[in-house]
C-alpha cells in the first residue's frame, strides 16, 4: 500500500530524513519508535504533505500513485489520514461542520453523493459512543478548549468517520491518562481491517500493550535502523535505544 | 414575499414601480461647487424654498470646515471643485460599450454571485437600455404599505409630499455642522430613501433598497431618513451583494434614524462598492455618516453591517441613547483585501437612565489591506445604570495586512458598567494544513474559518441577507491565501 524508497527530506535546509525505506501492506499495523529528534514526526508530516518539509530525493508511492505529486487535500481524499500530535484549535468552526465537510470532500472525490445530514449525525453519534465522547463535542468549535485527551479522541473520531486506507497516528498516546488511552486504543482497534493499514508513531511501548503491532521499526538519524516484531518494542522498553543505535553504526 | 427570497434574480429584477425613478430632464451640472450649483440642484429637483435654505446654510458652513485627517486611511487629496455635483445618467459615449470593456475580474465575481446576465451590464455601468419588466409584486407591496400607513418613498418625493416631516426631522440627528462630509452631503445631496412608520405600526415587510436598484446615480450623495414613531417597528435593508461600479469616486452618504418611545429600528447593510483592482485603482471612497437617535424611552436601534467593498471606508454607525432603557446595537463584519483601507466602528452615547449598548465588531484583513476599528462609548453624567459590552475581534489572513484598534471610553457616571474585549488572531498555516489533511481545500478551509469568525454577526442579519453575505465573503477573500 505504502512504499517509501530512500526518502530524504529537510526543513529549513536541515536534513531530517536521510534515506528512509518503509513498506506497509494493507491490513498491517506498524509501530515506528525512536528517540527524540530521530525524524518520526517528520516522516508523518512528509507523507501528509506539509509544505514546510522539502523532499530532496527518493519516492513515496501510495496505492500505486506517486504521492509526492499530490496536494495534501488530494492525499487525504485518496485515503491518507494523519492523526496529529498537536491537533490545532479552530475557534468558531463547528466540529460537526468540519467533520461533515471532510467526509463530503472525500465522497465527492470518489464520485459519491454528499452524506445526508441525518445519516451523518447518526453515524457520528455511533462513533462517539464507541470512543466515550459526549455528543456535545459535535457542536463545539474544532478542538476549542478541548483537553489533551479530548483532542486525541476527536482525532480518532475523524479517522473513524473518514475510514482511511492508511492512518498515521503521530504520538496519539502522548498526554493521555490511562482511561483515555484505553478509549483511543479501543477506537483504533475497532478500525483494524484487512483493507486498512495503520502506522503508529510513538515513544513508548505503553500504547502497544493496547494496540498490538505486526511490525516495529526503530528510526534514528532519519533512517530505519532496525525492524522486528512486537518483541522488539518490549526489548526497547527494557534496554532503551542506545544499543540499537550503536549496533547500527558499528 | 411571495417569491423565493434567495433568488437573487427575482430580487434584483424587481422594480419599485411608482417611486424611485426620479424623472429629471436635465444635463449634468459642470464640475465645481458654489452657491449657484446648490441653487441649481434644488431647482432641478423643484424643491420648496425651505429645502434650498437648508442646503445653503449647510453649504456656507461647509466652506468654514476642514476635511478630517484623523482617520487611519491614506488617499490623494480630493479636489472638490473637480467634482460634478449633479449628473444625469452618464451619456453613453462615456461608458463602456459592452461587457468586453469591463474589468474581467468584476465579471468573474458577478458569475460567482449568480448575478443574472442582463443585470451585469447595468451594474458594471455599461451603456444599455435597461428595460426591466415591471413587476406587479412591487405594486402589491406599495398597496400593503399604504394600507398600514407606512411612507416609503424617494427622499426627493418626500420633500414635496411630506414637507412637515422633513422639516421636523431632517438634520435632527446629523446636523449639517456635524462633520465635513455630512455638511457637504447636506448641501448637495442627490436623493435617497425616506421612511415613516406611524404610531403602533409594525411595518408589514422588510423595506429593501432592492426595490429601487434601478434608480441610477443617486448613490454619490445619498440621504436617508427613517422615522419610527411611538411603538412602531421597521427592518430596513440597504445595499446589495453585487459589486457596484460607479464613475463617481467620492461617496458621502448620510443616514438618520429616529426611534420614538417603544419603537425599534433594525438597519441592515450589505455594502459591496467596487474596491478597485488589485492595486486599488478605481475604487470608491466611501465616507458615510450614519446615526440613530433613540429619542424615546424603551426605544431600540440596531445596526448590522457587512462591508466588503470600497477602496476607502470611513464609517461609524452610531446610536444616541437618549431615552430611558433605550438600547443600541452594532454588529459589524468588515472585510478588507488587496489595497483596501477601512476605518470603521461605532459610537454609543449614553444619556438615558439604564440605557444599554452592545458592540460586536469583526474585522478581517487580507492582502495588503489596513483596517482600523474606532469606537467610542460615552456615558453622560445623567445616564444612571448605563451598560455597554464591546467585543472587537480581528482576523488576519497573510502577513502583509494590518489591524488596528482605537477604542475610546468616556464614563462620567459611576454606576455605569462598561466592558471591552478585544482579540486579534491570524489564520495559521497549521489550521489550514489541518483542514487540508482532512481533505478540505485551502479555499474552503479559509471560508470555513472566516464564516465561523463572523457567525455572531451573520445571525443578526435577515435570513436571505445572511446567506448572501456568506457567499459574498467567500468571493471577497478568494485568493487571499497562497
Amino acid at each position: 500500500m505504502l512504499e517509501v524508497k530512500n526518502l530524504k527530506a529537510s526543513i529549513g535546509g536541515k536534513e531530517i530524513l536521510t534515506g528512509l525505506n518503509l513498506s506497509v501492506k494493507a491490513g498491517e499495523v506498524h509501530a515506528i519508535m525512536g528517540p527524540n529528534g530521530s525524524g518520526k514526526s517528520t516522516l508523518a508530516q512528509v507523507i501528509a504533505g506539509h509544505a514546510d518539509y522539502e523532499v530532496t530525493s527518493g519516492a513515496v508511492e501510495f496505492l500505486g500513485k506517486d504521492l509526492l505529486d499530490l496536494d495534501p487535500e488530494e492525499r487525504a481524499r485518496e485515503g491518507i489520514f494523519l492523526g496529529f500530535q498537536y491537533p490545532v484549535e479552530i475557534p468558531g468552526v463547528n466540529n460537526a461542520y468540519l467533520l461533515k465537510a471532510a467526509v463530503n470532500a472525500k465522497r465527492k472525490h470518489h464520485g459519491m453523493d454528499e452524506i445526508d445530514a441525518f445519516e451523518f449525525l447518526k453515524l457520528a453519534r455511533e462513533k462517539m459512543t464507541m470512543l466515550g465522547m459526549d455528543p456535545v463535542f459535535l457542536n463545539r468549535g474544532v478542538n476549542e478548549g478541548f483537553s489533551g485527551g479530548e483532542k486525541k479522541r476527536n482525532e480518532i473520531l475523524q479517522m473513524a468517520m473518514l475510514e482511511p486506507s492508511l492512518a498515521i497516528l503521530d504520538e496519539t498516546d502522548s498526554g493521555l491518562d490511562i482511561d483515555a488511552l484505553k478509549a483511543v486504543a479501543n477506537g483504533v482497534n475497532s478500525l483494524r481491517d484487512p483493507e486498512r493499514a495503520i502506522v503508529l508513531v510513538t515513544h513508548y511501548q505503553r500504547l502497544l500493550d493496547y494496540i498490538e503491532p505486526d511490525y516495529v521499526h526503530v528510526l534514528s538519524g532519519g533512517q530505519i535502523i532496525r525492524s522486528g516484531d512486537k518483541s522488539l518494542a518490549l526489548e526497547l522498553e527494557d534496554r532503551g535505544y542506545e544499543w540499537v543505535v550503536e549496533a547500527a553504526s558499528a | 414575499m411571495s417569491t423565493d427570497p434567495n433568488n437573487l434574480e427575482s430580487l434584483v429584477n424587481r422594480r419599485y414601480e411608482h417611486g424611485f425613478v426620479t424623472d429629471i430632464e436635465a444635463d449634468s451640472l459642470p464640475p465645481g461647487l458654489d452657491e449657484g450649483i446648490v441653487r441649481a440642484i434644488s431647482a432641478i429637483k423643484k424643491e420648496p424654498e425651505f429645502m434650498l435654505e437648508w442646503r445653503l446654510k449647510a453649504y456656507r458652513h461647509w466652506l468654514t470646515m476642514q476635511e478630517p485627517e484623523w482617520a487611519h486611511v491614506h488617499y490623494p487629496q480630493i479636489n472638490y471643485q473637480d467634482i460634478s455635483y449633479f449628473s444625469a445618467p452618464k451619456s453613453d459615449s462615456d461608458r463602456p460599450k459592452s461587457l468586453d470593456e469591463v474589468d474581467p475580474k468584476l465579471l468573474e465575481t458577478y458569475d460567482k454571485l449568480g448575478i443574472p446576465l442582463h443585470e451585469r451590464a447595468r451594474l458594471a455601468g455599461v451603456a444599455v437600455d435597461a428595460v426591466f419588466d415591471s413587476v406587479s409584486v412591487a405594486t402589491t407591496f406599495k398597496e400593503k404599505l399604504n394600507d398600514a400607513g407606512v411612507i416609503f418613498c424617494p427622499f426627493s418625493e418626500a420633500v414635496i409630499k411630506h414637507p412637515e416631516l422633513i422639516k421636523k426631522y431632517l438634520g435632527s440627528v446629523v446636523p449639517h455642522r456635524d462633520n465635513f462630509f455630512a455638511a457637504l452631503n447636506s448641501a448637495v445631496f442627490s436623493d435617497g430613501s425616506f421612511v415613516y412608520i406611524p404610531k403602533g405600526v409594525r411595518c408589514p415587510m422588510e423595506l429593501s433598497t432592492y426595490f429601487r436598484i434601478n434608480a441610477a446615480n443617486t448613490g454619490q450623495f445619498e440621504r436617508t431618513l427613517i422615522i419610527a414613531d411611538e411603538g412602531s417597528y421597521v427592518s430596513y435593508l440597504e445595499g446589495c451583494t453585487a459589486p457596484m461600479r460607479d464613475e463617481n469616486q467620492l461617496h458621502a452618504a448620510v443616514v438618520e434614524l429616529v426611534a420614538m418611545k417603544d419603537a425599534e429600528i433594525k438597519y441592515s447593510t450589505v455594502q459591496n462598492w467596487y474596491p478597485g483592482d488589485e492595486d486599488g485603482k478605481g475604487g470608491i471612497y466611501n465616507f458615510v455618516t450614519k446615526r440613530g437617535d433613540c429619542r424615546g424611552d424603551n426605544s431600540k436601534i440596531s445596526w448590522t453591517q457587512v462591508e466588503t467593498g470600497s477602496a476607502i471606508t470611513w464609517k461609524y454607525p452610531s446610536c444616541i441613547l437618549r431615552g430611558e432603557n433605550s438600547v443600541g446595537e452594532f454588529y459589524s463584519v468588515a472585510v478588507t483585501n488587496n489595497m483596501q483601507q477601512a476605518d470603521t466602528g461605532t459610537k454609543m452615547i449614553h444619556i438615558g437612565k439604564n440605557s444599554s449598548s452592545t458592540i460586536v465588531s469583526k474585522g478581517i484583513s487580507a492582502g495588503r489591506a489596513q483596517q482600523s476599528y474606532r469606537g467610542l462609548v460615552r456615558v453622560m453624567p445623567q445616564a444612571q445604570g448605563a451598560r455597554n459590552h464591546t467585543q472587537c475581534d480581528s482576523l488576519l489572513i497573510g502577513k502583509e495586512c494590518g489591524a488596528h484598534t482605537f477604542p475610546y471610553m468616556e464614563v462620567k457616571n459611576p454606576s455605569a458598567k462598561v466592558e471591552h474585549e478585544a482579540t486579534t488572531s491570524r489564520i495559521s498555516e497549521n489550521q489550514l494544513f489541518y483542514c487540508r489533511q482532512r481533505g478540505i481545500s485551502e479555499e474552503d478551509a479559509v471560508n470555513m474559518i472566516v464564516n465561523g469568525f463572523c457567525k455572531e454577526v451573520f445571525k443578526e442579519l435577515p435570513m436571505e441577507f445572511a446567506v448572501e453575505a456568506q457567499a459574498l465573503l467567500n468571493v471577497s477573500l478568494e485568493g487571499a491565501v497562497g
